[in-house]
């Protein structure tokens, strides 16, 4: 019993410490400067400054950004579950010459780090004039290994007599895709889903090198931008920032479930 | 026999053209953007000059990588920062999952709020560790006062964290500087949640006979867990070790945005990734920017090899 009671304390306080940065944001995003920039330890606002989220949209064009960060988000999600649909079809159900040749160069672009690619991939946007534009924040990141691997798995993980009876029946194969198949793995497109649109919300390098332009920015940009010319306004920084991790949190409570087992996915699968 | 195998064959070749028309996407995706750079940053990292424009220069650029007391500097900086998060956020997460396996009530809530912190943008949560650690008005500081202790620059000291922590009795280019520590401490709780959630799913897994059985022996707890569950958890452990080591080698995000630039005071916390990143966008030498990303991604690998070859082998599959 004592134990019990231990363990509890621990990790509650454990968990507490986790989540007080949050906390502390929150608080500190809707002090007063003077408030947010005194040494005395308190925790909470006197006044909560509701205006402060007003006044961050006007020190920058956080709405551009969200704009830009939804639109780029969004588009990769829808791409990257169709393009991993296709593929994990493929690769779980069709036979084809050289399938596993094929499939052993799409898991080796899992194990090339993204320095590699980074500045030839920056000189091939340049060629193709994508400089400044979306399809360079969107098109790289339409397809990617794991997600194709993830999907061919949940294809695999279907009764194969399904596909037997649907080809019996002359059912062609994009017709039991898109009809039956799909519906079927629906979870495992929600993960890839959730993912896809997490990395790209998150990403900071890829379009720090690739976008300039104000107009052009997406959040996390935007808000490394933002703390470089407003780094002393501390409190408009901390509301800019629980602005900005807002609309994930949201997506997690959401759909934890989702994320904590598509996790263990790519834990087991080691 | 025969029969089946030209049946194979003859759908195999039916499949073709609709395969085709699947993979397509991807692969062209995957070509252009994962696999075809391979080939381009090693021609790149031939050539001199800026935007990889200059003439052929052979090998030079690696022979200037390694003979450049800042290309060493940083890999320094990146072994610091593999060996300061890795062990910690290891032990820190198992202690953790452990916890979690031991209690049955409001395990998914906590084990939810652990993992938050790593599903929030790196860049964001760093704003709140910059303000937490602000020399003037932040909160460590203010903590330091009230404990009758001076302030400390935190982010913003290029000294080594053991200069700071014995007074001066340790010489200050020594070790990782304090801000390098900093970001260690950062990295420490914004990815401990992946490893609680993977730890927990590795409990959850191995049979639970064996930790009986040696408990019903009189083994104590602590001996439990050292003979019974970590042999057991090791293929966990392994793979974790594995993507963590590649991880930490590819760090850039939490590095630029507590930074503000990558490299910190006096260059302190430049790993690899922030050295290829200003030779590449702020210096525009693409040739050595991607001569250096070649170098990184041969020592990514070896270090795969190596986990692979000396520790893969010691790990107990049942």
């Amino acid at each position: 019993m004592r134990q019990k009671a231990a363990l509890y304390t621990a990790l509650v306080a454990g968990a507490l410490a986790t989540t007080f940065p949050f906390v502390w944001m929150v608080a500190t995003g809707f002090k007063t400067l003077q408030e947010a920039t005194s040494t005395r330890l308190v925790l909470w606002p006197e006044h909560w400054q509701w205006h402060n989220f007003v006044e961050t949209f006007r020190a920058a064009p956080f709405g551009v950004y969200f704009f830009n960060s939804f639109a780029v988000g969004f588009t990769v999600t829808a791409a990257v579950v169709v393009t991993s649909l296709m593929a994990g079809y493929a690769f779980a159900r069709l036979e084809f010459p050289g399938k596993r040749v094929v499939f052993g160069a799409v898991l080796a672009t899992m194990m090339v780090p993204f320095e590699v690619t980074l500045i030839p991939n920056f000189a091939l946007i340049h060629k193709l004039g994508w400089y400044n534009t979306y399809p360079a924040l969107i098109v790289p990141w339409c397809a990617n290994a794991f997600s194709v691997f993830l999907m061919r798995q949940a294809f695999l993980g279907l009764p194969g007599d399904y596909f037997d009876a649907a080809i019996v029946d002359g059912c062609g194969h994009l017709r039991f895709l898109a009809r039956i198949a799909a519906p079927l793995v629906k979870p495992m497109m929600v993960t890839v889903g959730l993912f896809a649109f997490l990395g790209s919300y998150n990403s900071l390098i890829w379009p720090l090198v690739v976008t300039s332009e104000d107009t052009m920015r997406v959040v996390q940009v935007g808000l490394t931008v933002f703390s470089g010319a407003e780094g002393v306004r501390i409190h408009l920084l901390m509301c800019a920032s629980a602005i900005v991790i807002a609309p994930t949190v949201a997506l997690y409570f959401a759909a934890q479930k989702y994320f904590l087992e598509g996790s263990l996915g790519s834990g087991i699968k080691g | 026999m025969d029969e089946v195998l030209d049946r194979l064959r003859a759908r195999s070749l039916r499949d073709a053209p609709v395969a085709l028309f699947l993979l397509a996407p991807a692969l062209g995706i995957l070509g252009a953007f994962g696999m075809l750079p391979l080939g381009y940053a090693l021609y790149m990292s031939l050539f001199g000059g800026r935007h990889g424009r200059g003439a052929y220069v052979g090998l030079a650029n690696f022979v200037e990588a390694l003979t450049s007391p800042a290309f060493w500097k940083s890999f320094l900086v990146t072994v610091y920062y593999a060996a300061g998060t890795i062990p910690v956020t290891m032990a820190l997460s198992f202690a953790v999952a452990y916890a979690l396996f031991r209690i049955v009530r409001g395990r998914s809530l906590l084990r939810t709020v652990y993992f938050l912190p790593y599903v929030t943008s790196a860049v964001a949560a760093a704003m709140v560790w910059r303000a937490i650690l602000h020399p003037r008005f932040g909160l460590a500081n203010a903590l330091l006062e009230g404990a009758g202790l001076g302030p400390l620059p935190w982010l913003l000291e290029p000294r080594g964290v053991l200069y700071v922590l014995t007074g001066g009795y340790v010489p200050a280019h020594v070790g990782p500087s304090l801000a390098l520590c900093c970001v260690v401490l950062f990295e420490i709780w914004h990815a401990s949640g992946f490893m609680v959630v993977i730890f927990l799913a590795g409990l959850t897994a191995i049979p639970r006979e064996l930790e009986e059985a040696a408990r019903i022996d009189g083994a104590g707890p602590l001996q439990v867990i050292r003979n019974v569950t970590l042999p057991l958890l090791s293929p966990t452990i392994f793979f974790l070790a594995i993507v963590s080591v590649i991880k930490s080698f590819q760090a850039f995000n939490s590095f630029y945005a507590l930074t503000g630039d990558g490299r910190g005071p006096a260059d302190s916390t430049q790993n690899l990734t922030v050295y290829i990143y200003s030779n590449f966008y702020e210096y525009q030498r693409w040739g050595y920017g991607a001569a250096v990303a070649t170098l990184l991604c041969a020592a990514i690998v070896a270090l795969t090899v190596l986990q692979w070859r000396f520790v893969g082998r010691r790990v107990h599959y049942e």
